[in-house]
């Protein structure tokens, strides 16, 4: 097929002007239909990284443990013995906008298949959900729809969805975000790349036979929406879990025998992607014959064939003499498994359709020479607005029991178990800590050792300082594993942002990278790598900067762990760090005030870090009980839910604080760096010299017992919350219920 | 004595069978494909949960034909033991070596979650180990475990004591709030009326440690177990 190369195509394309003469040097012609629509996938957004790489360059990425930090299909740490972990976030923020079900299903066979293809097998997914208030009804179809599409994809692939969060917020109206983490362990000496090598290797196709589904998803994902985009529907890819469990077997199966050089997957811009990658890596060329490719559908052209995104394909590079082992193992699970080319060494990517060249471009082209732009940035206008804001124009509240209650029935905070219940979360039989506390825990299958995952991101305090909510994300991510007794290892990212043409957006941008380099930084936790999402924007306007941090810790023993919920009658309670009067951006201020400005709290990452030393160092002492961070909803929510979020039992507390500050800031304010520790009242002085090693408040405010949670000020007579816990639970526990049970 | 864990394309809770059997139980066990006729040398074969065939069609339905499940009837005619658990037992009900049929859960949604169960009956190899009535507790995960069987073909169950567990309170009451997925007269999991074939909805080898909160499950487990070395 012929179709003339105009203006409007190029257009069309998402390719500027710019852009396109880079592509006539490249080529020193003009290229033809097949090899425009390749150069608008790999120099998309999506896939280029154009306009975020050179601040993802701030980034630290090494480390003693980094086997492989970003560039590879995912990030990979080695925790001792012969193992390493693999892991990785992406997102799929605009197919599950456009068909939630399919959108979110598809996310998690992409992630899935990232850490198969280096030859881990996949042991833990957890998810970061973000949707406008549920009393949309349009916003409960959204979460209903994405959350059974997760459970359908992983359930069905027997890997156990274990964690994550679900955050609701009117910015995320139109504009949902799903971004699926998968971890995976390999053995070290078994770690695969996407790499061809080795001229005269053969080229396989695995898996699922391509069909016109997601052509230019790549492309889709690097542009705003507007009113017309439910009507691209057809862009959104159409998953088969059971495929890509078969594959997820055949492949591991293949990769024993040693004969497999390099593999990747097809996701997003599909077997252009692959091939130009591998070949890029591999400083050489592959050549492939695209008549060979198993098609589901007639009359595919070239251009379809090279930008189809159906789902569950890998492409393999094994030794010239070794295809039959390799097809044996694809027969043996019911794949097909096709020789579609070879390796060459001329660098070039050359599409062929039987014998006619189709494409030929230089393929290091398409990766290592894609646009990079440093693109303009300014501060936006809000940022001097919102946080004026006085706090004495604030009323306190007459009840507090109310706004307790509010705040734990708001679907932020209340109990995600109407969610997680409906995601296979022990499947593999390694969940250690059910979800619902602070960070999943799980053991490494046949090893001592555990892993505790958390997926953590205020996004509201990026949006009120972009800076110091990139650093909070990391600290709470990291005090998050610290509360599971987990030492934090490293991170991977996923950084949902608007348009970055718009110079507000990239200062935002540049912004929380610099907040998360820094943090990164203080815990000793480098990013192995992630996804960033541009164009989170619809009619124009765009959400709040969501850097989802997800956070890979390691414990010494899995049996010996922490949760978050108090244990046994008489233990004493501790609060390690200090409450101040900090509003800005609170759960509270938000719920019951209806205000979203103010400055973030502070955070002085220095102290953080010692915070959680000693919440860590009393761990290793064996005397704590439970941990719990103080998060959203402030000192009120954290001990309500260490009172009644585990599953099995309940047990109240008694709690009494001196404080010189508002009490609504005392219960609700949401100053970082506090940690609520329950403990044997023997082992109180331990802690209590063990904050003093650190300098750090150490707070007896309480005991556990009895089934009310009563806070009280030590200067009032009445108590501040007196609750029973039954209560407490009712909403926190039935809020989700409720909304779907309405309508 | 042997045990085999069948692998049919789909399988997902095969290694965690297993590995409780292997690690816990400490007893030999071998995988055994799908494509397999010969399941001589078993003592006790497991049908492990997961999606056999996607569960395209119907949830065990397309399993149902695999070429192993010839000869694991034929195994069960002669005295072998099975157990089917969860995408096990829908494929056990699918091949007509239990009764009954599953339908979809209540609430139209996949459950995964800790539910308690009523032991009701001990007489048979799998569950000796028990006490007449015990309470325990086992994890379910499933889309379809909603039980369901005809008024005749209940009462058969019944009359033959069939029923080997049901969905209860914690404190053992057979009501509806026990009833996670709406299963007729709380069924989660029966046997033939020889008692050589269990099927059940909730997943023993997911509760067979104390680590991962309950270990009632292992108990199904050692009973075989125990019963097949002394009748060997």
């Amino acid at each position: 097929m012929d179709v003339k190369i105009t203006k409007e195509l190029i257009e069309d394309h998402g390719i500027n002007e710019e852009e396109y003469q880079k592509i006539l040097k490249i080529l020193g012609r003009e290229p033809n239909y097949t090899e425009l629509g390749i150069f608008s996938v790999m120099w998309s957004e999506h896939c280029s990284y154009k306009s975020s790489k050179v601040h993802l360059e701030k980034l630290p990425t090494t480390g003693k443990n980094i086997i492989e930090g970003p560039g590879e299909n995912a990030g990979v740490v080695d925790i001792g013995g012969d193992l390493a972990i693999v892991f990785k976030i992406e997102s799929h923020n605009h197919p599950s906008f456009i068909e939630p079900f399919q959108g979110a299903a598809t996310g998690v066979g992409g992630i899935l298949r990232d850490i198969f293809t280096m030859g881990a097998r996949p042991i833990a997914s957890l998810n970061s959900l973000r949707f406008g208030p549920l009393e949309n009804p349009k916003n409960r179809y959204l979460l209903e729809r994405v959350v059974a599409g997760i459970a359908g994809y992983g359930n069905c692939m027997g890997v156990p969805t274990v964690g994550g969060e679900i955050y609701f917020s009117e910015t995320y109206s139109g504009n949902p975000l799903v971004n699926a983490f998968n971890l995976g362990i390999a053995r070290k000496d078994r770690i695969f790349k996407g790499k061809a090598s080795g001229v005269g290797n053969s080229v396989i196709y695995v898996g699922s036979k391509t069909g016109r589904d997601g052509i230019h998803g790549a492309t889709m994902a690097s542009e705003e929406f507007d009113e017309t985009s439910e009507e691209r529907r057809p862009t959104v890819q159409v998953g088969d879990p059971f495929t890509e469990k078969l594959l997820l077997e055949a492949c591991l199966e293949v990769m024993k025998k040693g004969c497999i050089v390099g593999i990747q997957d097809m996701g997003a811009a599909g077997l252009t992607c692959s091939t130009c990658e591998m070949a890029g890596r591999g400083d050489s060329g592959v050549d492939i014959d695209i008549s060979l490719v198993p098609l589901r559908e007639e009359k595919m052209t070239s251009y379809e064939i090279m930008l189809s995104e159906s789902q569950e394909r890998m492409l393999l590079i094994a030794e010239k003499s070794r295809e039959d082992e390799v097809k044996e193992v694809f027969s043996k699970w019911d794949l097909d498994a096709v020789t579609i080319g070879e390796v060459t060494d001329d660098g070039i990517l050359r599409v062929r359709e039987k014998d006619k060249v189709v494409a030929e471009i230089p393929a290091k082209s398409l990766s290592d020479d894609a646009p990079k732009y440093n693109r303009p940035m300014k501060e936006p206008s809000y940022i001097k607005e919102i946080q004026t804001f006085n706090l004495n124009e604030i009323l306190l509240p007459k009840d507090f029991n109310e706004v307790l209650i509010k705040l734990l029935s708001s679907p932020t905070i209340a109990s995600k178990e109407w969610v997680y219940d409906q995601y296979d979360h022990m499947v593999r039989i390694n969940t250690v800590v059910y979800p619902g506390s602070d960070a999943a825990v799980f053991r490494i299958p046949g090893m001592e050792q555990g892993l505790a995952l958390t997926l953590d991101c205020n996004s509201r305090y990026c949006y009120l300082d972009p800076y110091k909510g990139g650093k909070i994300a990391v600290a709470e991510a990291a005090r998050n594993l610290i509360c599971s007794g987990a030492k934090p290892l490293a991170v991977t990212n996923c950084l949902n942002f608007g348009n970055p043409e718009k110079p507000e957006i990239m200062w935002q941008f540049s912004r929380v990278i610099e907040g998360m380099a820094e943090a990164c930084g203080v815990f000793d936790t480098p990013v192995t790598g992630g996804n960033v999402s541009f164009y989170n924007e619809t009619l124009g306007k765009g959400i709040y900067p969501t850097p989802v941090i997800g956070m890979v810790g390691l414990l010494d023993d899995h049996r010996r762990h922490l949760s978050q919920w108090f244990k046994d009658e008489g233990d004493r309670i501790v609060l390690l760090g200090e409450s101040k009067e900090e509003f800005g951006g609170s759960e509270y201020m938000n719920i019951i005030h209806g205000i979203e400005r103010g400055f973030p709290p502070e955070i002085d990452l220095d102290y953080e870090k010692r915070v959680q030393e000693v919440c860590f160092e009393a761990f290793k002492k064996g005397i704590l009980k439970s941990a719990h961070d103080c998060s959203e909803g402030g000192l009120a929510v954290c001990l309500a839910e260490a009172c009644i979020s585990n599953n099995i039992d309940k047990i109240g507390a008694e709690i009494s604080i001196e404080s010189n500050i508002r009490a609504d800031a005392l219960l609700f304010g949401e100053s970082q760096s506090r940690i609520v520790v329950s403990l044997a009242e023997k082992d109180i002085q331990t802690l209590k010299s063990i904050a003093e090693k650190y300098d750090i408040p150490c707070h007896l405010i309480g005991r556990v017992g009895g089934e009310r949670l009563e806070i009280s000020d030590e200067k009032r007579a009445e108590p501040l919350i007196d609750s029973g816990i039954n209560t407490l639970r009712d909403y926190w526990k039935g809020a989700f219920e409720g909304y779907f049970n309405e309508g | 004595m042997k045990f085999g864990v069948v692998v049919f394309p789909g399988s997902n809770c095969d290694h965690d069978c297993y590995q409780v059997i292997k690690e816990v139980l400490n007893e030999p066990v071998d995988f055994i494909w799908h494509k397999e006729s010969d399941v001589r040398g078993f003592d006790c074969i497991v049908l492990p949960g997961g999606f056999s065939y996607g569960d395209y069609l119907r949830s065990g339905a397309i399993g149902s034909f695999s070429p192993v499940m010839k000869s694991v009837s034929e195994f069960s005619k002669n005295g072998g033991f099975v157990i089917g658990i969860c995408n096990g037992f829908q494929i056990l009900m699918e091949s007509g070596l239990l009764p009954g049929a599953i339908l979809r859960n209540k609430n139209l949604k996949f459950i995964c979650r800790f539910v308690n169960l009523k032991t009701e009956n001990t007489d048979t190899p799998f569950t000796s180990g028990f006490e007449k009535g015990q309470v325990v507790r086992m994890p379910i995960a499933h889309n379809e475990g909603c039980y369901y069987a005809e008024k005749a073909a209940l009462d058969e169950l019944k009359k033959n004591q069939q029923i080997v567990f049901r969905y209860c309170s914690e404190s053992g009451e057979i009501n509806e709030e026990g009833n996670p997925n709406g299963a007729i007269e709380n069924i989660a999991g029966i046997c033939n009326k020889e008692g050589n074939i269990l099927g059940m909805m909730p997943h023993p080898e997911r509760a067979s440690e104390e680590l991962l909160t309950s270990a009632d499950g292992r108990m199904i487990f050692e009973s075989i177990r125990d019963h097949i070395k002394k009748v060997k």
